[in-house]
């Protein structure tokens, strides 16, 4: 039979399988570089200075304490905001209106919304928030970080209530539980995991949100709480750090930028960790 | 189960009580209460399914009403003219559209490919205990925040990109008609070819993924008789594999299309930001998204600020249409699969 088919066959697949594996070695590498280059300059900057100092002026000695406990404040008023709202709309799409029409526009909606551009959000909670008061506000910022989270809790929720058994609900309601009880002792104990990792993703994904901050928040050079005047956060002061001509702001830009990463890798081992008990449990 | 009608376990268990003593009195009270809760919790959670409609009618009303003054202004105009001047207060949107047409191009013609070839490598050739370990870590790409490619794209990937690559370039592609254009002029090290790059990086893991979900969902037993009859790996990968998932590998594509699109951080800080379109894919350009970002808070006047929303909406309508797209490709193939 003809060889040289059966040849050049062979040696097409030789070669696509040497792509294959040359892609994931290139896709791997750059996990590899930015993470090396990160702990190589993070590390060499970090000190305790760091987490116990405010941003300094161009040319002296600062730390990141202000942008860390503004981005702290935001984050959390972004959960507390948006969880609750996100928690119920799964529910109503998981457990009341599975098969509404509601639910499945909204389920489309949510899922564009879900990767739609952040500075979009941004500007939406400009219009809204800031251009309405007059200025910019970490209320605003948290404003638009809780409309991130929303999208993310809204999908997990929905995703992990629906692989509660529907056994479970029938036998809460065979004792006569009345269903918004079945939903809250039952349906949400069973996916209880599930949604805390939803909530876990959404942090990753806010932590690190930078676009939605810059007019929103704005930037704090001082130390302030106060949620009706501008908030320092630590990706838009590194945005302004490492732009700039200085060396110590650079420095510390990519400080900022180790303890975003390594906030944002440890909240998904985590989330990682409570899926995995979920599958085998 | 999932009946909605009025006859509720509470209806049912107050017909059987007789208003005769203080005890049924008060389990009636008590069974009135649940069904009150029940009918409360109904509610509060449609209201919140609905917010997600809300938030969405708001940012699509709140971008068109900001960007009416420069809508006005400028007209159709707007989406083609090239000059943009805080100054004379003329906008034009092409330049911030081109750039972000070509960045998106450019992370496309990389990712998609490598994509593919990752996802294969995993469903294919990857030992089983490796799977797992490899899949983590693609998705850990995709978790690390855009900021932080950013960053180090300024520090790290475009000076090395200014010294080693693009002189490469510009020596290699210098005699090629078409191709010496593209690759035109001193290497910068920022610029739209950068800024592709960079993104390529941040779309990979998502293509990735969803490709390597798709592919896992063929039936073996299409791939077993593919290779009963003797086909290679990659024989069965592209007739067989690439075949059955197509409508999901689109879908996938187009998502990681809409996060280049509207990718914000990670561009800002290499593309260079310069209002013109040139025809050098190493020359400083702008993207709508960097555009806004670098200007929003320093834009003086109604009509500058209004011209910068109307970028937005742009945008958002671009990848809207993008991710609707994709949503409903993967829709299909849901049910398909499920059918």
């Amino acid at each position: 039979m003809d060889k040289s088919l059966y040849a050049s066959r062979r040696r097409r697949n030789g070669i696509t399988m040497a792509l294959a594996y040359a892609a994931t070695g290139f896709g791997l590498s750059w996990l590899v570089l930015i993470l090396a280059v990160l702990l190589w300059e993070g590390f060499s900057g970090l000190s305790l200075s760091v987490f116990t100092e405010m941003t300094p002026p161009p040319g002296s000695a600062g730390g990141l304490l202000n942008p860390i406990v503004g981005s702290l404040v935001m984050t959390i008023i972004a959960v507390l905001i948006g969880t609750p709202l996100g928690i119920m709309a799964g529910t109503y799409m998981a457990e009341y209106g599975r098969y509404d029409k509601l639910t499945t526009v909204v389920r489309f909606i949510n899922d564009i919304l879900l990767s739609a551009p952040s500075i979009v959000v941004g500007l939406f909670v400009y219009e809204v928030m800031v251009a309405q008061m007059g200025h910019f506000s970490g209320w605003a910022g948290a404003v638009s970080l809780a409309v991130i989270v929303i999208p993310v809790v809204v999908r997990t929720t929905e995703d992990m209530l629906t692989l509660v058994p529907d056994t479970l609900r029938e036998a809460a309601a065979s004792i006569g539980l009345p269903r918004s009880l079945m939903i809250q002792r039952v349906a949400y104990r069973a996916a209880r995991a599930g949604m805390i990792t939803g909530v876990l993703l959404a942090v990753a994904r806010i932590s690190g949100e930078t676009a939605p901050l810059l007019f929103t928040a704005l930037n704090n050079q001082f130390w302030s709480l106060n949620l009706n005047a501008p908030v320092s956060s630590l990706p838009v002061v590194i945005f302004q750090f490492a732009l700039s001509p200085y060396r110590d702001w650079q420095k510390l830009a990519w400080t900022g930028a180790l303890i975003i990463t390594l906030a944002v890798l440890f909240l998904s081992i985590v989330a990682r960790i409570l899926t995995a008990q979920r599958k085998t449990s | 189960m999932q009946s909605t009608g009025r006859g509720s376990v509470v209806d049912v268990a107050l017909q059987g009580t007789g208003l005769s003593t203080a005890a049924q009195l008060d389990r009636v009270r008590v069974l009135q209460r649940l069904r009150l809760g029940d009918v409360a919790f109904r509610h509060l959670t449609r209201a919140a399914a609905a917010t997600v409609l809300i938030i969405l009618g708001g940012i699509i009303v709140s971008l068109v009403w900001g960007s009416l003054p420069a809508l006005r202004a400028f007209g159709v105009s707007f989406l083609y003219e090239e000059v943009w001047n805080p100054v004379t207060e003329k906008f034009g949107a092409i330049a911030p559209i081109y750039g972000t047409i070509v960045t998106s191009l450019i992370a496309m013609l990389i990712a998609v490919p490598v994509g593919l070839f990752i996802a294969l490598f995993l469903t294919e050739l990857c030992p089983m205990w490796l799977r797992r370990p490899i899949g983590i870590a693609i998705e850990l790409l995709a978790g690390i925040p855009s900021i932080i490619y950013g960053i180090w794209g300024l520090f790290v990937f475009a000076p090395f990109l200014q010294q080693h690559v693009q002189p490469f370039l510009i020596a290699v592609f210098g005699e090629i008609p078409i191709l010496s254009t593209l690759f035109a002029g001193p290497p910068y090290g920022i610029g739209v070819f950068t800024a592709g790059l960079i993104l390529a990086i941040m779309v990979l893991p998502f293509i990735t993924s969803i490709s390597r979900d798709v592919f896992e969902a063929v039936p073996p037993v299409l791939k077993e008789a593919a290779y009963g009859l003797g086909c290679t790996t990659w024989e069965v990968a592209r007739y067989v594999v690439l075949p059955y998932t197509r409508v999901g590998v689109i879908g996938g594509v187009m998502l990681g299309l809409g996060r280049a699109l509207g990718e914000t951080m990670a561009v800002t800080f290499v593309i260079g930001n310069a209002h013109r379109i040139s025809g050098s894919l190493l020359a400083p350009g702008t993207t709508i998204s960097a555009t806004i970002a670098n200007e929003f808070t320093e834009a003086v006047g109604d009509l500058y600020t209004s011209a910068l929303i109307a970028l937005g909406l742009i945008l958002f309508v671009i990848t809207f249409i993008v991710l609707a797209i994709a949503r409903l490709l993967l829709l299909r193939l849901n049910a398909r699969v499920g059918a």
